[in-house]
Formats: C-alpha cells, structure tokens, sequence
C-alpha cells in the first residue's frame, strides 16, 4: 500500500535556511543542501523548498542551492515561492524540482496551474493554499497570509483541480504556529471536495498530532512541517516509528 | 559507460546524478553513435505514451535501441522509458511500442478499483516475484518512489517485482538482458541508488 508521507519544509532566504538549530552531527544547520541531505537520511519521505528571497540575486542563488542539493539528496522536491510564470516552473524544473508548488502566482493568474499542466503534466502542479476563517467561511488568503482575497477556499480549491493541480497543500493560518494539531475540518472539508492527494500543513507540535490526523482523516496523504522537525522536537524516525505502531502505513 | 537516451522527453538532471552519485560514468547523449559505444542504455522518459513512442520512432533513436538490446547490452526502461520497452500502449489510442517486452500498458484505473486517487502517486513497497540481478542490494518491502497512471499488463513472464495499489501492478520487469522499473530509482532515496549500482553492474 501507498505509505503516508512526512514532508518538512525549508524557508530559505539570500541561500541560507531560516529558523533552524544545531543538529547533533550536522555542521551547518542553515546550509539548505546539508539539512536536505540529513533530513533524507531521517527517513523524510519529500522535501519542500520555499524561496522566500525577494531580490533577483537572492532568487539566482536560490536555483544554484536547488541545484546543488538535487545533486546530492534523492527524494522528491517540491520548490515553491516566487512561482508566477511558466518560466518559473521552467527555472525550477531544470534544476531538479520534481514538483513545484503555487499560490500567490495563481491567485493573480488563474491560468498558470493550467498552462503548466498542459506543459509539465498535473503531477508536477501543487496548488498551495492558506486559509483563515472568516466569520465562519473558509477563506483564500494571499501574501504569506496577510490579505484576504474574498475566495472562498472550497471552490477555488476545486477550480484549480480542475484546472490541473495535480496536489493540494492545505495551510491552514487559523492553527499555524499554535501547535495544537492540524486543522481536522478545515482539511476534512477539502478531502470531501477533491480526489488529488491532500497535504496537511499549519499546527503539528508534537508526534501526536500526526498520528491523530492519519487516524481521523485516513484520506490525507501527507503531513508537512518545518519548525518542529527544524527544532528538533520532532524527530522524523521517532514519528515514524510511532506511525508505524499505531498502525499507519509508513516508509521506514 | 551509461548512456541515458535524450529524446527531448522529460528532465534527466536528476537521473544522471543520481548515477555520478554512485560513481558510474554517464553521459546524455541523443547521438547513436554514443549510444552504441556506450556498455549500458538507459531510456528514461515522462508524459504520453504516444508523443514519446513517436519520437523515439522519429529520432531513429527507438532502432538503435533495439539493435544494441539484440546484441546483448544492458537495457534499463525507467517510468514512461519501461512502458516503451512493451508492445503497444493503450493511452489515448493504441500505440505502438518497441516490442521488446510482450504486453500491454493499460489505464491503472481499470483495475484498481474505486475510491483510489489517480495517479498512483508516492512511496510503495516492492514484492518480489522473480530473481534479478536488479535486486542484489535490495530487499522484499523495500520502499521505492510511483509517479504512474498507466501500468504494464499481460506480462506475467516478465515481472520481476510487483507493488500493491488497489491490485497488484507491474513495478519491474526483465525479459533477458532489457530491464524497467515503472518507479523511479533516481528518485527513491538508498534504495533507488541500490538498484541503479546493481544495474551498473550487470
């Protein structure tokens, strides 16, 4: 059977990984290709990397660290950030992203995620999307979270499936950095709503967490997460181990 | 040396350092000549049976291909590269293959069953059916990475291990010296790279 995924995510910013602390063994924390290779060999089943560079020079460094890490660590990486164009996509891709993750990008041009499909397949689009809550409504939010886009984040989830993101990464902002758990409706409803695989991300702070969000909602696929596994209160054989004891089917 | 056929379908940056990573020497090459000289071919590929059935066929790449596979030389199909070593694909029509492998590669959806996601995507495991040198440093229920929608069929003789997704579908295959894997061993962490030493190997 197909085993539920653990996948952490790297900010990087100017190269440089942010948030991160000092691993036993491992030199340089905020070396993206170093923690990339530890994490590879903690048993992550997928890599994230999120460019949060702004300048053109931060965003060229950024592909040369994309670069240099898929010559060394062999698992899927998704790459995100910065994403508006199919030349984007391009730009990534060639430095060995296997898949490459939207969102700001989509919302200003919902017909990237179906250009990109066409050219690179759905497998390879992953809708991102932040959510929040607004007088009980499930919202798009766009800008690292910071502005309402008045979306309603069901159908707009379901536009972009359509359109061909062949993922979805639920972020949702209402539990993000709280570290209570993942946001079991928030993800349910969209579980209900498309058949892509779903990715649940926003609110683990403990192995606990996980192992309540693959029993409650067995249809997602993945938990994704960066602090927790950056700061070490989460290790990622310690999770798995524990997922594969409480029965939930995991590489290990 | 490894030669990975570019016929302009997909991305081999991370096939061909997975193979610098364990030490083989390897060269991208649409050139026949180069694929001729070389002692093991790898034809990777990514998209639609019938495009990349097509310009296998257009490049005259397909031909070499299967000459070099009479001659003996290893032979390795990787995803859509191990569904061109069949007879026919039946995606959007029916193509014709490189018959070096008889079968059939059919929509997964016509056996897996309802309420799974398509594509198969992510990590499964492996189970053996058969002998290979493919998995001298590997084991039964090792794990290895799907990206698929498509699966070999009717190939029963040539399945080597198999992964269960709703039904038990074709994971590798050999058939003398033509090897695939419908997973992608560049992709599949120790495990990948184990496969790929072993077919440097062979």
């Amino acid at each position: 059977m197909i085993t539920k995924r653990i996948i952490p995510c790297l900010d990087v910013r100017d190269g440089r990984v942010v948030k991160g602390v000092n691993f036993e063994g491992l030199a340089d924390v905020s070396s993206p290709v170093s923690l990339a290779k530890f994490y590879s060999s903690c048993g992550a089943d997928e890599l994230v990397f999120y460019d949060i560079t702004a300048s053109s020079d931060g965003r060229r460094l950024f592909t040369d660290i994309l670069c240099e890490t898929a010559k060394s660590v062999f698992i899927p990486l998704t790459v995100g950030g910065g994403i508006n164009t199919v030349a984007d996509f391009d730009r990534v891709l060639k430095c060995g992203a296997d898949k490459v993750s939207v969102n700001s990008g989509a919302i200003k041009n919902p017909d990237l995620i179906k250009e990109a499909a066409k050219l690179y397949g759905d497998q390879c689009v992953v809708l991102s999307v932040d959510i929040k809550r607004v007088d009980g409504v499930f919202r798009v939010f766009a800008k690292g979270g910071r502005e309402n886009t008045g979306m309603e984040a069901i159908e707009w989830i379901k536009r972009c499936v359509g359109n061909g993101a062949g993922e979805v990464v639920v972020n949702s902002i209402d539990t993000d950095g709280v570290k209570k758990g993942f946001d079991i409706p928030m993800l349910s409803a969209v579980c209900e709503a498309v058949s892509v695989p779903v990715i649940a991300s926003g609110g683990a702070g403990c192995i606990n967490d996980f192992i309540t969000l693959f029993q409650t909602l067995p249809q997602v696929d993945a938990g994704l997460a960066a602090s927790i596994f950056h700061f070490g209160e989460v290790k990622i054989a310690d999770l798995k181990a524990e997922m594969s004891k409480n029965g939930i089917i995991t590489r290990l | 040396m490894i030669a990975i056929i570019d016929y302009g379908v997909g991305n081999l940056f991370s096939l061909k350092s997975s193979f610098a990573a364990i030490g083989a020497e390897v060269i991208v090459t649409s050139n026949a000549d180069e694929i001729r000289a070389a002692d093991r071919i790898i034809l990777p590929g990514v998209g639609a049976f019938g495009d990349a059935a097509e310009k296998l066929k257009s490049s005259g790449l397909g031909e070499v291909l299967c000459e070099e596979a009479e001659k003996g030389k290893p032979i390795m199909g990787i995803c859509l590269g191990m569904q061109l070593l069949f007879d026919e694909g039946l995606e959007y029509g029916r193509h014709e293959g490189l018959g070096l492998i008889k079968g059939s590669v059919k929509p997964i959806a016509d056996v897996i069953g309802e309420g799974l996601k398509i594509p198969h995507i992510g990590w499964n495991a492996l189970r053996f059916k058969k002998n290979s040198p493919l998995f001298k440093y590997i084991k039964e229920g090792d794990h290895v990475y799907f990206v698929h929608s498509f699966y070999a069929a009717d190939c029963d003789e040539a399945v080597i291990a198999d992964s269960h997704y709703g039904a038990y579908l074709t994971a590798a295959v050999q058939n003398g010296n033509v090897y695939g894997c419908q997973f992608h061993p560049e992709k599949s962490g120790d495990v990948g790279l184990s496969i790929l030493r072993a077919f440097s190997e062979i």
